[in-house]
């Protein structure tokens, strides 16, 4: 029996990976469900413009990603990331662009023959074709739904872990990792059936990546701040105006939209900001995957079922 | 150098802010040789002190810690924010910021002048971020200042010393108050260019945080403080209008016009 501990994203594939080897295994989280910092996520499946300010590893940890988590749940769209910038920060696309792979200059047609709605707005954009979103808590709701029918517990009281323990809890296994911090993110939920948008928009921010995630059926994702802070309180006002000042530029439209939702959590992440499996008092660790969860959980949760399920080498007569 | 009697081995200062990851802040510190960092204290931070990760990465790095009062835009806050970095950070050190302008991100002299006056009766060693203006440094200096720190360029620019002759002017007028330049540099060239007129040291951030290679500019910039620093201290040859030949005419042939006929 190997234990799972944690429901977020490391949690959910880590356990469906090794169900997928046949492995037994339960789940056990605290919850309630949707508590995590990973029901919070964008969503964003973004290697390619990520690889702005992230190690390589993490592009190569998420270039399978998008075919991971199609195979197994629902809504994962591929219609890549847009980037646009105020015509005042064009310099900041100039540098994305000499910095980052995988991506196509658009001019005003461009960008309005993919988001009409965003039809002269922008006078130039770069477009990362090659990536997809999904929607995290449809996600995470379909891998728990996946395990159950693999007959996989997932328990939200708290009885003794059995066996192999997989620690998966984020910030929470904090105590027991030191070195781990937390990077604080805050994001909110609108409403702005105006708008049609097909696919994430990132505003280039002189503070933080604003993006904008469409969730279907006039619904967005606004995030996410990134303060170095263990603060676990509301959103603030400041970080809500910036936000919110964003989404006005990207199109005033949502200067109507309902505030559904504001949300704050805590990113784990280890000092060079990479994931990584580690051993630390008897239980092996999933953690420190920061802003790059959804992206980098799945090829991290296959190498660690590998590991563990690989057989035991035979023993020299 | 010496700032509020502290002697510091680098005249180069470094903001921590927008780095890939604290390791990589850690890296391009030590590449740099620089002897301060800034940190700048958001108030959701200071909820539980000594607990916050990234802090703690950055006394790791052995630089003095210099708290600032980036982003505060009156008076209350940037004395309140001090206050609470006193407390965080156990130093009376500050970097003053009283910003005027959300959008230029100008220093607001008035602001400035207030708090840094309420500060330094508090007991705080006041930096503040000011303009090459020479009266506002005069009333940071009647307030209690004893180091100033001119921008160079609006803050995240990379333009560069944008009005050298004013700081030229101000370097001339303070001859014996520790001038810093702080903001607004892009290149290690812009960075021996304050050096080398004078100035006691400079503080920048994006250009290394924001670089490709953030260890391998804050190397650069490192070597462009030190160059910039010894060539003033030198003695730079001043600008000439007419050519002066560099290698002496004593000992040459003069093969005169026959012998080229």
């Amino acid at each position: 029996m190997i234990t799972v501990l944690g429901a977020g994203v490391a949690g959910l594939c880590t356990a469906t990976a090794l169900a997928e080897r046949g492995r037994a295994l339960r789940v056990l989280d605290p919850g309630p469900e949707g508590a995590g910092a990973s029901w919070l996520a964008g969503g964003m499946l973004a290697p390619d413009v990520e690889s702005d300010g992230a190690p390589p590893e993490v592009a190569r940890l998420g270039a399978s990603a998008a075919d991971w988590w199609a195979a197994r749940v629902p809504g994962v769209e591929r219609r890549g990331t847009l980037v646009v910038a105020a015509p005042r920060d064009g310099a900041e696309l100039d540098r994305l662009a000499l910095r980052t792979r995988g991506h196509q200059r658009l001019g005003p047609e461009g960008i309005a023959a993919l988001e009409p709605d965003l039809a002269g707005r922008f006078p130039g954009a770069l477009f990362y074709p090659d990536e997809a979103h999904l929607d995290p808590r449809i996600a995470l709701k379909a891998l728990a739904e996946g395990l159950r029918k693999r007959r996989v517990e997932i328990r939200h009281d708290a009885p003794p872990a059995e066996g192999e323990v997989i620690d998966c809890r984020g910030i929470a296994a904090r105590e027991a990792l030191p070195g781990l911090r937390a990077v604080r993110g805050e994001m909110m939920l609108l409403r702005c059936p105006d708008l049609r948008l097909t696919r994430p928009l990132r505003l280039m921010h002189p503070r933080f990546p604003v993006y904008l995630v469409p969730r279907g059926q006039g619904l967005f994702m606004l995030g996410a701040t990134m303060i170095e802070s263990d603060a676990t309180g509301p959103i603030t006002l400041r970080s809500s105006m910036e936000l919110m000042a964003a989404a006005f530029a990207l199109h005033p439209a949502f200067a109507e939209a309902a505030v559904l939702e504001t949300g704050s959590g805590l990113r784990p992440a280890w000092p060079d900001n990479l994931p990584r499996v580690s051993r630390t008092d008897g239980r092996l660790h999933l953690n420190g995957l920061y802003r790059h969860g959804f992206l980098t959980a799945p090829a991290l949760a296959e190498q660690l079922a590998d590991t563990i399920t690989r057989p035991e080498p035979a023993h020299a007569p | 150098m010496r700032l509020y009697d502290i002697p510091l081995p680098s005249r180069l200062m470094l903001g921590t802010a927008q780095y890939p990851s604290p390791q990589v802040l850690a890296e391009a510190v030590a590449a740099s040789g620089a002897a301060v960092v800034t940190v700048s204290l958001r108030r959701e931070a200071a909820g539980a002190p000594g607990a916050n990760g990234f802090w703690s990465l950055i006394r790791q790095t052995g630089a003095r810690i210099l708290p600032n009062t980036a982003g505060c835009h009156s008076v209350a806050e940037a004395v309140t924010t001090a206050r609470m970095a006193r407390e965080v950070f156990g130093t009376d050190w500050i970097k003053l910021e009283v910003i005027g302008n959300a959008d230029t991100l100008q220093p607001d002299p008035f602001a400035l002048v207030e708090a840094a006056r309420i500060l330094t009766a508090e007991g705080f060693a006041v930096l503040p971020y000011t303009t090459e203006d020479l009266i506002v440094g005069e009333r940071l200096l009647d307030a209690g200042c004893r180091v100033l720190m001119p921008w160079g360029a609006p803050i995240g620019t990379g333009r560069g010393l944008r009005h050298a002759e004013a700081l030229a002017a101000m370097r001339q007028h303070f001859r014996d108050v520790p001038l810093i330049i702080d903001a607004g540099l892009g290149a290690p060239s812009q960075a021996a260019q304050a050096m080398e007129m004078g100035f006691d040291g400079v503080l920048l951030n994006t250009a290394v945080a924001r670089a490709g290679d953030p260890v391998a500019m804050a190397r650069a910039f490192g070597q462009a403080v030190a160059a910039g620093r010894l060539a003033h201290e030198a003695g730079l040859m001043p600008p000439r209008d007419m050519a002066a030949p560099s290698t002496p005419v004593l000992g040459m042939a003069d093969l005169g016009l026959d012998g080229l006929a």
